[in-house]
C-alpha cells in the first residue's frame, strides 16, 4: 500500500511540471538573482534598478507580455544562490535566469540552471569555463568575457610606455582571469603580482609592498567595496604620487567616484560601455537612469538594461511563444536590438563581439567628477576562448 | 627587503593588533569573570560602528561620532546584560551560545532595517585622510591617530583594572568568582559594569575602523573571530594577556600577507607560490594560535590559576 502511494507521489511529482510549463505563455516569468547586500552590493542593486527601469520604460513588458520579474539577494554566497535557484527553477518555473555579480557564485550554481534547461543572461561576469570548450547553448554572456576589459587595459599600458606594473587582484576565479587576460596583452615587466582574499577591505599591508616594489604603474581590479578602501587607503598614504593607478572600469565607475571623490580625477579606466558614447539608446537611458533615481548609472547598470532590450527584442521576435525555448535561445543569438553600448552580437560561444573603450575620470565644467571616453581600444573585439567551443 | 617596508610592516601590525585588543578586552573580562561566552559581542561593534556613522554624517564632526558611539552602545551593552544575559550566567555555555547567536541575527536584521543593506562608507576626517613624514617614512595619518587611540585607551584600561577599586573587583572576579562574592563584592553591579565597558571599547574599535573599513552589516562576525583566537591565545579572563595576544595576532598576520608570498616565491616555482601564499598568510594565525595552545594549553597568561 506504501508503496503505491509513493508511486502515486512520484507520477503526481513528475506530471505536475509538465502540466505547468504546457500552459500558452501569458507573461515572461524573469528570475534575478543577484548581490543586493554587502561591500558588492551596490554592483547588484545597480543592475536591478536597470532592470526593472527598462521593464518600467517598456510598460511593464518585455517583447509584448507582461514581465514578471523575480528579485533575490544572494549575499554574495553560493550556497544563497543554490536555494534561490531551486526555487526560480522547480516551483516558480521561471523562463530566464539573470543577473548574479561574481563568477565565484555563479560557477557553483550554474550546473543546477543548466541541467534543467533554463537559460541563464549573465548581466556581469564572463567566466572562461563557459567560453571555451565547455560553451552551452543556455549561458548567454551579455556583459564581457573576464579577460576582455583587463586585456584592453594591458593594450593601453604598453601604449603608453609603462614598463614595471603591479598587479593586484582578489583570490578568486574573476580576479585570476583578470590578470590573465592582462597579461594577455601587456608586453613589459611585472612588478609583482598578488592576490588579496576576495572581500579584504584594509590594504596598508599590500599598500607599503606596493610602495616598497618601486613600480611605474599600479593595475588593479578590486570590485565594489574593496576598490572604493583601496583607492581611498592608497591616496591617504600618498603612494598615488610615485605610480599610478590603472583599473578596469568596475573601479572607476560612477559609484566609486561618489564614494571617493576627488582622488579619483585622472584614473584611466577601460570598459565596452560608457555614459557619454553617443547613440539612442544610451542617451535614453543615461537620461532616464538619472531621472528615476537620482543618480548617473554605471557600466553594470548598462549591462542589465541591454540584458532587458536584448530579452525583449528576442521575444517580440518569437511572438511571445517563450515556452518553445529552442526558439528563444535562437532568438538570442541573434540578439537583434540596439544596445546601449552600440555595436553588440554575440560569438559562436554566446560571448559578445563589440567595442571596447579607454575612459579617464575628471572634472566636468559643472564640477561633477565623471567619466570621459578619450579612445577606442578594440574594435569588434572577441574573446581568445571562443576558437576553443564547438557551438556554432 | 628595506628596512622603511619592515618600519611601515610593523605599524600596520600594531595598528591592527591595537583594534583587536580593544574588542578582545571586553570579551575576555565577560568570559573571564562572568564565564559567559558572548558572541554577541561583535554586534556591539558593528552597533557602535553604525551609530558613530550616522552621527558623523549628521554633524560633520568625527569627534562627536566616537563619543556618541561609546556612549549609545555602552547603553544597548548595558540593556543587553540586564535584559538578556543576566539570565544566562547559570546556565550551560550551550545556552549562552545560542542565546547570544540569536543577538547576533536580530541585532543584524534591526540594523539592516534602520540603516539598510547597503555598507555605509565613511570617509576619514580631511584634515587626516593624507599622509604624515615619519623618519623618511610617508606614513597615513588616519592610521597613525587609530595607532595613537588605541594605545591610549589600553593604557586607561590599565590604570582602570590595576589601580582603581573596581579594577580589583574585576581582578578578584576574574581570578576566583566564589570567593570575591563571599568577600563582598557586588557582582551583579560588578558585571553590568564590566559589560558596558566591553561594549564601550568595542565602540571605539567599531567608530575607528569605520573609515578604513565598511560599515555594514554582519561586520562584526569576522572580527569577532579574530577576537576569540586572541583571547584563547592570551589566556581568558587576562588583560594582559589580551594585549599581547592582540599585537602578536596584529603582527602576524600583517607579516603573514606581507613577507609570506615574496619567502615562497623565493622557495617555490611561481605558480605554486601565487596559489599557496595567500591561502598560507590566512591561517598564520591560527597556526599560531595552534602552536601556543601545545605549549601552554591555558594561554599565555591563565587569569584562573
Amino acid at each position: 500500500m506504501r508503496r503505491l502511494i509513493s508511486a502515486l507521489l512520484l507520477s503526481a511529482v513528475a506530471v505536475l511540471p509538465a502540466l505547468a510549463t504546457a500552459r500558452a505563455a501569458d507573461k515572461v516569468k524573469v528570475g534575478f538573482l543577484s548581490t543586493l547586500s554587502g561591500p558588492g552590493g551596490a554592483l547588484g542593486v545597480d543592475m536591478r534598478d536597470a532592470l526593472l527601469l527598462a521593464v518600467k520604460l517598456n510598460g511593464g513588458k518585455l517583447g509584448g507580455l507582461p514581465a514578471e520579474v523575480n528579485v533575490v539577494d544572494d549575499q554574495q554566497k553560493p550556497d544563497v544562490a543554490r536555494e534561490a535557484i531551486e526555487r526560480f527553477t522547480k516551483r516558480d518555473n521561471v523562463d530566464l535566469i539573470t543577473g548574479m555579480v561574481f563568477s565565484n557564485v555563479l560557477l557553483p550554481v550554474m550546473p543546477a540552471i543548466l541541467n534543467t534547461g533554463t537559460i541563464y543572461l549573465s548581466t556581469n561576469t564572463g567566466p572562461e569555463d563557459y567560453a571555451g570548450e565547455k560553451c552551452n547553448p543556455n549561458f548567454f554572456a551579455v556583459a564581457w568575457q573576464n579577460e576582455d576589459i583587463p586585456g584592453a587595459m594591458g593594450e593601453v599600458m604598453n601604449q603608453r610606455g609603462l614598463k614595471n606594473v603591479y598587479l593586484i587582484a582578489p583570490n578568486y576565479p574573476g580576479g585570476r582571469e583578470t590578470l590573465a587576460g592582462f597579461k594577455r596583452f601587456y608586453k613589459g615587466k611585472i612588478a609583482d603580482e598578488v592576490y588579496v582574499k576576495l572581500g579584504q577591505l584594509d590594504f596598508a599591508a599590500e599598500i607599503a609592498n606596493i610602495r616598497a616594489a618601486k613600480p611605474d604603474a599600479v593595475f588593479f581590479f578590486l570590485p565594489g567595496g574593496m576598490g572604493i578602501n583601496f583607492v581611498k587607503q592608497y591616496v591617504a598614504a600618498g603612494a598615488d604620487k610615485d605610480a599610478k593607478l590603472f583599473t578596469p572600469g568596475f573601479s572607476a565607475d560612477e559609484d566609486t567616484i561618489k564614494a571617493v571623490g576627488e582622488p579619483m580625477i585622472g584614473i584611466l579606466n577601460t570598459s565596452q560601455w560608457a555614459a557619454d558614447l553617443d547613440n539612442p539608446a544610451n542617451k535614453k537611458f543615461v537620461a532616464e537612469f538619472q531621472k528615476e533615481y537620482g543618480r548617473p548609472p554605471t557600466m553594470y547598470a548598462s549591462q542589465a538594461y541591454d540584458v532587458a532590450l536584448l530579452v525583449d527584442a528576442a521575444v517580440k521576435q518569437i511572438g511571445g511563444k517563450v515556452e518553445d525555448k529552442e526558439a528563444l535561445r535562437k532568438a538570442l543569438t541573434e540578439a537583434k536590438f540596439d544596445a546601449t553600448r552600440g555595436k553588440f552580437r554575440f560569438n559562436k560561444n554566446n560571448f559578445p563581439i563589440q567595442d571596447y573603450y579607454l575612459r579617464e575620470v575628471y572634472k566636468d565644467a559643472g564640477g561633477r567628477i565623471t567619466n570621459k571616453t578619450i579612445g577606442k581600444v578594440f574594435s569588434d573585439f572577441q574573446d581568445v576562448h571562443a576558437e576553443k567551443c564547438k557551438m556554432k | 627587503m628595506p628596512p622603511s617596508l619592515i618600519a611601515e610592516q610593523l605599524l600596520n601590525g600594531l595598528q591592527l593588533g591595537l583594534m583587536l585588543f580593544l574588542l578582545a578586552a571586553g570579551l575576555t573580562l565577560v568570559f573571564g569573570i562572568m564565564d559567559t561566552i558572548n558572541l554577541a559581542h561583535g554586534s556591539l561593534y558593528m552597533i557602535g560602528a553604525y551609530i558613530a556613522a550616522s552621527v558623523i554624517e549628521a554633524s560633520g564632526s568625527f569627534l562627536l561620532g566616537i563619543a556618541a558611539a561609546i556612549a549609545g552602545t555602552a547603553l544597548v551593552g548595558v540593556a543587553l546584560e540586564m535584559a538578556l544575559l543576566r539570565r544566562l550566567y547559570r546556565r550551560s555555555h550551550l545556552s549562552q551560545v545560542l542565546a547570544t547567536f540569536a543577538v547576533i541575527l536580530i541585532a543584524n536584521e534591526i540594523v539592516r532595517m534602520i540603516w539598510g543593506s547597503q555598507p555605509i562608507l565613511l570617509n576619514m576626517p580631511p584634515a587626516l585622510s593624507g599622509p604624515v613624514e615619519l623618519l623618511g617614512l610617508r606614513y597615513p595619518a588616519y592610521r597613525l591617530v587609530v595607532i595613537g587611540v588605541g594605545l591610549a585607551t589600553a593604557v586607561l584600561l590599565y590604570l582602570l583594572v590595576a589601580r582603581t577599586r573596581a579594577g580589583m573587583w574585576v581582578r578578584a572576579g576574574a581570578s576566583d568568582r566564589e570567593m570575591a562574592e563571599v568577600m563582598g563584592v557586588d557582582t551583579r553591579r560588578l558585571f553590568t559594569l564590566v559589560f558596558a565597558i566591553g561594549a564601550a571599547l568595542a565602540a571605539v574599535a567599531g567608530a575607528l575602523l569605520g573609515p578604513l573599513l565598511a560599515v555594514q552589516v554582519g561586520m562584526g562576525e569576522n572580527v569577532l573571530i579574530l577576537a576569540f583566537v586572541v583571547i584563547t591565545i592570551g589566556g581568558i579572563g587576562s588583560i594582559r594577556g589580551a594585549l599581547l595576544a592582540s599585537l602578536l595576532v596584529g603582527l602576524v598576520d600583517t607579516a603573514g600577507r606581507a613577507f609570506l608570498p615574496y619567502l615562497f616565491r623565493q622557495m617555490f616555482p611561481a605558480v605554486i607560490a601565487a596559489e599557496a601564499g595567500p591561502a598560507v598568510a590566512s591561517m598564520l594565525i591560527y597556526v599560531l594560535m595552534a602552536a601556543v595552545l601545545y605549549f601552554r594549553p591555558t594561554g599565555l597568561f591563565p587569569a584562573r590559576g
